[in-house]
């Protein structure tokens, strides 16, 4: 059994709002930025707070991401908040110029990402915005597992210089992070070590990946499960370190497979160590309404499927 | 001061025609009908410190140009204004230039605060500067140029419903009216009605400057704006321009819009501008 406990459900945005609130007392130089989804994105306490640091935008996200742009001339440091959908899909020429070309130090935070948004369905159900990001020069992409990770590397992209996606989730899931952990950009963290199997896992799918652990050591096999909430830039010596001693990956992420994290260390390990592989990831395909574990079991990226997989790809 | 800032526009043409003749690309039309635009902004009415430049441009008024394309004409003026050697200019559109077919901060050229080009993002950028200078309690202006067919993409009316709706008094765009754009008049592509109708009915104050091409009255007119900043409403001005301004058989015509004249035709231009502040070396 991992080591891991739940320490109760919580959502991944809280972790944001809280971690937003918090830069709020600690950095002047913080502003967010909001299109009319305060409440979802849970910046009320930063917007009540500090009103005068709170730009409300109204929906119209382009003019949002060109202000965040604006606000870094002067040194001020911009949060935007919106869905992952609006947040990239619909501004995306507004974030390759005015943000990523630009050179800007504006961070865009994205909540309700993915499949587990649930009964919205598959308009709000973005599954390409880690490709769309990870693709521009300069930009960070990270995607938190949990309401501790996502609070903590909310503090640490303001600490960074340079645009940074942060993107999380809707609904409440386990938050078994320890809350003292500092979050390392660029760093991936090894949940479990194993010499069978690397599982190379990030945002909500980490859970499932420590879940699928319990049951593969039930039938003897050690997976070293990893949490790689940066994709870009890939924590690569690490993903190595860890192939060298398993020789066999599985990725899972709440993501189409073209453009994702497995993408990434596919890319990585085509380059540095080809090894057998299998990806747990959305096939091309659009969501649709659902609870978000229904929809996870549908799509084929809940812990039975990671076991499969590394079922698979032991076999390789 | 006038006498001497007058001498200014023939030379800033002469700039742009030999520029975009040397690569054979680039966007002369534009360029010259916002001439005196840049000339009266650049040498008489801006608080800026060229050099040393710094991009946060605290105390200083901030310029934004969103149609970027008009790229010589905005570079002819950072150099002659101080922000680069003139001799630069010879670089524009070559390979390993900091200036780039469209303006960009990637390649540190002074003067530039953010990248355009893609259209109508320039006003969401100004007005996050502007928030940025009411923050900090700067009263200095932030000032735009658009074109008026970039006035056809969305982002720009997002832009203006929020400066209207927030009360952002400290920013002044600029509507370069010249009736043109790269298909044909603005008339025959997508009749724009009345621009500063559009603009009062989002809450700005709008000022009309009849004929941007005398330079006494887009002086006159940015003058006004100003006048008007701090008053609980931005500032939009509508300005009538030529495309082409300055050269007969460039002017008023959708024809030069992206086009870079031949030999001849440079020659042609030339003899009609006189060179007064003396041309850069090629």
């Amino acid at each position: 059994m991992h080591s891991y406990i739940n320490s109760g459900h919580k959502d991944t945005r809280s972790g944001f709002g809280s971690g937003l609130y918090h830069l709020g007392k600690i950095n002047p130089k913080v502003v967010a930025l909001c299109a009319d989804l305060t409440g979802s994105l849970k910046m009320n306490a930063f917007a009540d707070e500090f009103p005068e640091r709170f730009f409300q935008t109204g929906i119209a996200e382009a003019n949002m991401i060109g202000m965040a742009a604006g606000l870094t001339i002067g040194g001020r440091i911009p949060f935007t908040g919106t869905f992952a959908n609006f947040s990239t899909g619909r501004v995306y020429d507004q974030i390759r110029q005015s943000i990523a070309y630009s050179g800007k130090n504006v961070k865009i935070c994205a909540s309700h990402a993915g499949l587990t948004l649930g009964e919205d369905g598959a308009t709000h159900q973005i599954l390409e915005d880690i490709g769309l990001m990870k693709m521009l020069p300069g930009m960070t992409v990270i995607s938190t597992c949990d309401y501790n990770e996502t609070k903590a590397a909310t503090i640490a992209i303001s600490n960074h210089s340079g645009p940074v996606y942060l993107r999380f989730g809707r609904p409440k899931v386990p938050n078994f992070t320890s809350p003292e952990k500092p979050f390392l950009i660029g760093k991936a963290d090894i949940l479990t070590e194993g010499d069978d199997v690397t599982i190379i896992a990030n945002g909500h799918l980490v859970w499932e990946a420590l879940q699928a652990y319990n049951s593969l050591e039930e039938i003897g096999i050690r997976a070293e499960v990893i949490n790689f909430s940066t994709i870009k830039p890939l924590d690569i010596k690490t993903l190595l370190k860890s192939v060298k001693k398993t020789g066999r990956v599985v990725t899972a992420e709440e993501h189409q497979r073209n453009g994702g994290l497995g993408d990434s260390i596919s890319q990585a390990l085509s380059l540095n160590n080809p090894c057998p592989m299998e990806m747990v990831a959305v096939n091309d395909s659009f969501g649709e309404s659902g609870k978000p574990d229904q929809l996870l079991k549908k799509y084929g990226l809940d812990a039975k499927n990671i076991i499969s997989a590394v079922q698979r790809v032991l076999k390789r | 001061m006038n006498n001497s800032i007058e001498l200014i526009p023939s030379q800033i043409r002469r700039d742009i025609l030999r520029m975009v003749h040397a690569v054979q690309s680039g966007h002369p039309g534009g360029s010259m009908g916002c001439t005196e635009f840049f000339v009266a902004l650049y040498f008489k009415l801006l608080n800026h410190s060229p050099e040393p430049f710094n991009m946060d441009g605290k105390n200083e008024d901030l310029f934004f140009l969103s149609n970027g394309h008009i790229s010589p004409v905005f570079y002819s003026v950072l150099a002659r204004s101080g922000y680069f050697p003139v001799e630069e200019l010879n670089t524009f559109r070559k390979i390993d230039s900091r200036l780039q077919g469209h303006p960009t901060t990637h390649e540190g050229l002074p003067g530039i605060r953010v990248a355009s080009g893609s259209l109508g993002q320039g006003l969401s950028v100004a007005i996050g500067a502007a928030e940025a200078k009411r923050l900090s309690g700067d009263k200095n202006l932030v000032f735009t140029l658009h074109g008026d067919g970039e006035l056809q993409e969305g982002q720009v009316w997002e832009a203006a419903l929020y400066a209207g709706s927030k009360n952002i008094d400290n920013i002044i765009a600029t509507i370069d009216a010249n009736g043109q754009q790269i298909d044909g008049s603005t008339e025959e592509v997508m009749a724009m009605g009345d621009i500063g109708s559009k603009f009062e009915a989002f809450g700005w104050q709008v000022i009309q400057i009849t004929d941007g091409n005398d330079l006494s009255k887009v002086i006159d007119g940015l003058t006004s704006g100003i006048k008007h900043s701090g008053k609980g409403k931005p500032i939009c001005i509508v300005m009538k321009t030529e495309m082409g301004a300055g050269v007969d058989f460039m002017s008023g015509t959708h024809k030069w819009h992206g086009i870079a004249p031949n030999d001849e035709q440079l020659e042609n231009a030339l003899s009609q501008l006189p060179e007064t502040l003396g041309d850069y070396p090629l």
